[in-house]
């Protein structure tokens, strides 16, 4: 027991790391606000070209979607950060990292809003043409509004989704909360400071999968 | 009146049930004698459904007795209770058919599971079962292919094809579109013709009038009076019966 | 040209094909215990709580709760790293399979229970008045009906997680990723990357084709 509690729970080490790992939270904060911003946009954007009448623009929106919801993002992200540097373009960890977030999360995105955008009745699109709405101006205030209510559970976890992976670009060097927490590790040559990082990310994500559960819980009652 | 009272189908002694604070049931007595159709009418919340309900223990009586054939269906173990339970048929308001399976596999899971029949065995009896109630046809519909009417005779077969001693009806036509109910009192009718023991929550007071042997009516969490149908319709006693009865032709009209 | 030397050199294709067939085997062998161990035990959990003793949901609630809330990644690494200073010693493999079962057995029990909740309580009722035991309701009548109702959301987060077998190149689990990066780093060649990125490709896509039809087909009525 005690050799347990001193190989994942030494409160020396956890106090030493704290410092590196602070500084990893932050990053992983940050990285999480802009692949989350790029991925709701970008995911907007395909649902929309995904939902269009022409098959022109719908077709290759779902070829799109289709082939980055089959390719891990840590494939892609080692093909962008690893790959490209062979025909001469570098990009830095960050850079890369968002990338490949934003091809990956948009096709997740992109996917939910779909789900919510065809689940709203024909005739509210009809009703909103009908009283002298533009299509587009029918698709902003009437059709996404409803969509968007609609899919928030999903959505929200896919954020949580989303906070997880980006545990990955530890793999790139780029110094977020895993990567920095791993580094302890080795040099510590102790898991407490992985226990640690694990306690930080259940700080941030707990209460959202309470609120996802309670979600799920409150929708399949109403029904 | 008899000189030696045979052993009542169903007895239901003393029956209490309290939720919290609520008395739903007070010191309800009542005997079912084989072959008996027991018709209980009363208004809504007057404490009819719970009293059936308790009667198999969907619902746990707070005190009192409840005897089938001469068993207690309290205080036994979870086995011995879910043994019990076959000799009670239930036929709900919902129906409840299980989506999932056909009108056949509906009528034989019980069967199987819980009496131990074989599959040949069991689909025998629920396609003879499925034909009392005219549904034979329909042995390989799913449920929701089915109309409320079929789907709760379809109901009433799953639970006769275990053998029941008794049927207890929670308004089993209350969910059910006006032209459908005929179909359904008919086969409670033809189960009666056979000898079937049963107890029927409804507010088909017609049918009560006719096919009752007996007509309980129940008010506030008691049995306030109870007799043959002539007696109940024809000449209420109690100001409460009155008042009920006069509201229903009301609305009935 | 410079991008396709870089990208799908063919001398480069054809020296990795075997190893990297190798793994994209490794990769289904594993993705198909996982799916199956995770539902199995998602059911397995589900089935438990449905007991409704506190002593057996609250477990199953903070298992839930924790495998949902916390990175794959970042308990693999916990297991791998840590077990062996307490003298246990898993396997690269036997970690990876652990962790992604145990990850979708939360997700699995997640999605069956909020059903089982969400079914009309005259479902129990009609299964225990026709003398079927508790564990005869659930396994009969109960536990078909989440089956069906939830086979998107199950397809959904079994491929997801089948796709989280990629982890595995971080503890050195021969598989498609793991394979690929040393045969890029050994072959100074971008391209086993890209053999690695088509063959999920050719794994994955069809699956996603399929999960879209499922979800058109058993899109719930009601």
């Amino acid at each position: 027991m005690e050799n347990f509690i001193d190989a994942f729970f030494n409160i020396d080490i956890m106090r030493q790391a704290t410092p590196l790992l602070l500084k990893g939270a932050w990053v992983t904060l940050q990285l999480c606000a802009v692949v989350i911003f790029l991925g709701l946009f970008g995911g907007l954007g395909l649902a929309l070209l995904a939902s269009s009448k022409s098959a022109l623009l719908r077709l290759p929106s779902f070829l799109f979607i289709d082939i980055f919801r089959a390719i891990p993002p840590l494939i892609l992200l080692i093909l962008i950060y690893a790959g490209l540097p062979f025909v001469g373009v570098r990009v830095p960890p960050f850079v890369a990292v968002c990338i490949a977030f934003l091809l990956n999360n948009s096709a997740y995105f992109a996917e939910i809003f779909r789900s919510g955008i065809k689940a709203i009745p024909k005739g509210q699109m009809e009703a909103a043409r009908a009283t002298g709405l533009s299509p587009a101006q029918a698709q902003a205030w009437v059709i996404l509004p409803q969509a968007v209510r609609n899919v928030l559970p999903d959505l929200l976890s896919n954020v949580v989704e989303i906070v997880k992976l980006t545990s990955i670009a530890s793999v790139v060097s780029l110094s977020e909360l895993l990567y920095s927490a791993n580094m302890a590790r080795a040099v510590t040559y102790n898991s407490s400071p992985l226990v640690m990082a694990a306690g930080l990310y259940l700080l941030l994500l707990w209460p959202l999968v309470r609120v996802i559960s309670r979600f799920q819980r409150g929708l399949s009652i109403s029904h | 009146m008899t000189a030696a009272q045979p052993l009542p189908t169903l007895e239901i002694t003393a029956l209490e049930k309290r939720f919290g604070e609520t008395q739903v049931l007070r010191s309800i007595d009542l005997k079912v004698q084989n072959g008996e159709l027991v018709f209980v009418i009363g208004p809504s919340g007057s404490g009819k459904s719970t009293m059936l309900r308790c009667c198999n223990r969907l619902e746990e009586p707070t005190s009192g007795a409840i005897h089938v054939n001469g068993k207690p269906m309290l205080g036994i173990p979870r086995k011995e209770l879910d043994r019990m339970r076959l000799q009670v048929g239930m036929v709900f308001q919902g129906f409840f058919l299980y989506p999932h399976l056909s009108a056949l596999k509906n009528v034989t899971l019980a069967q199987r599971k819980a009496l131990g029949r074989s599959k040949a065995e069991a689909e025998a009896r629920a396609l003879e079962m499925l034909d009392k109630v005219g549904l034979k046809h329909k042995a390989d519909a799913m449920p929701s292919e089915l109309s409320g009417g079929q789907q709760q005779r379809v109901a009433i077969a799953r639970a006769l094809a275990l053998d029941p001693k008794v049927m207890l009806f929670d308004e089993p036509t209350s969910a059910l579109d006006p032209e459908l109910v005929g179909s359904v009192l008919k086969v409670m009718r033809d189960l009666r013709e056979l000898g079937m023991t049963m107890i029927v929550v409804s507010h088909e007071m017609h049918f009560a009038r006719e096919a009752a042997d007996r007509v309980v009516f129940m008010d506030g969490g008691v049995i306030v009076e109870e007799g043959p149908p002539e007696e109940i319709f024809g000449n209420p006693k109690s100001d409460r019966l009155k008042a009920f009865l006069s509201r229903v032709s009301g609305e009935a009209a | 040209m410079d991008f396709f030397d870089a990208f799908l050199n063919p001398e480069i294709i054809a020296t990795y094909l075997r190893p990297m067939v190798r793994a994209v085997w490794v990769t289904i062998w594993i993705s198909v215990l996982v799916v199956i161990s995770g539902l199995a035990l998602g059911a397995l959990l589900a089935g438990l709580r449905a007991y409704q003793k506190r002593w057996l949901s609250w477990p199953i609630v903070l298992f839930a709760d924790l495998m949902r809330a916390l990175p794959p990644l970042v308990l693999m690494l916990i297991l791998f790293f840590g077990l062996p200073s307490i003298g246990i010693i898993l396997n690269d493999w036997f970690v990876l399979y652990l962790i992604l079962t145990l990850v979708l057995a939360a997700f699995v029990e997640e999605i069956f229970w909020a059903t089982m909740t969400s079914l009309p309580r005259g479902q129990w009722e009609a299964g225990a008045a026709t003398g079927l035991s508790f564990l005869q309701v659930l396994v009969h009548v109960i536990f078909p009906q989440a089956l069906r109702m939830n086979i998107p959301p199950l397809v959904n987060r079994s491929l997801t997680i089948s796709k989280m077998t990629a982890y595995g190149s971080v503890i050195g689990v021969k598989e498609i990723v793991s394979v690929a990066g040393s045969a890029q780093a050994f072959s100074g060649s971008a391209t086993p990357l890209t053999m690695a990125a088509l063959a999920y490709l050719i794994i994955f896509f069809p699956a996603m084709l399929l999960s879209r039809y499922i979800e058109d087909r058993f899109h719930y009525e009601h």
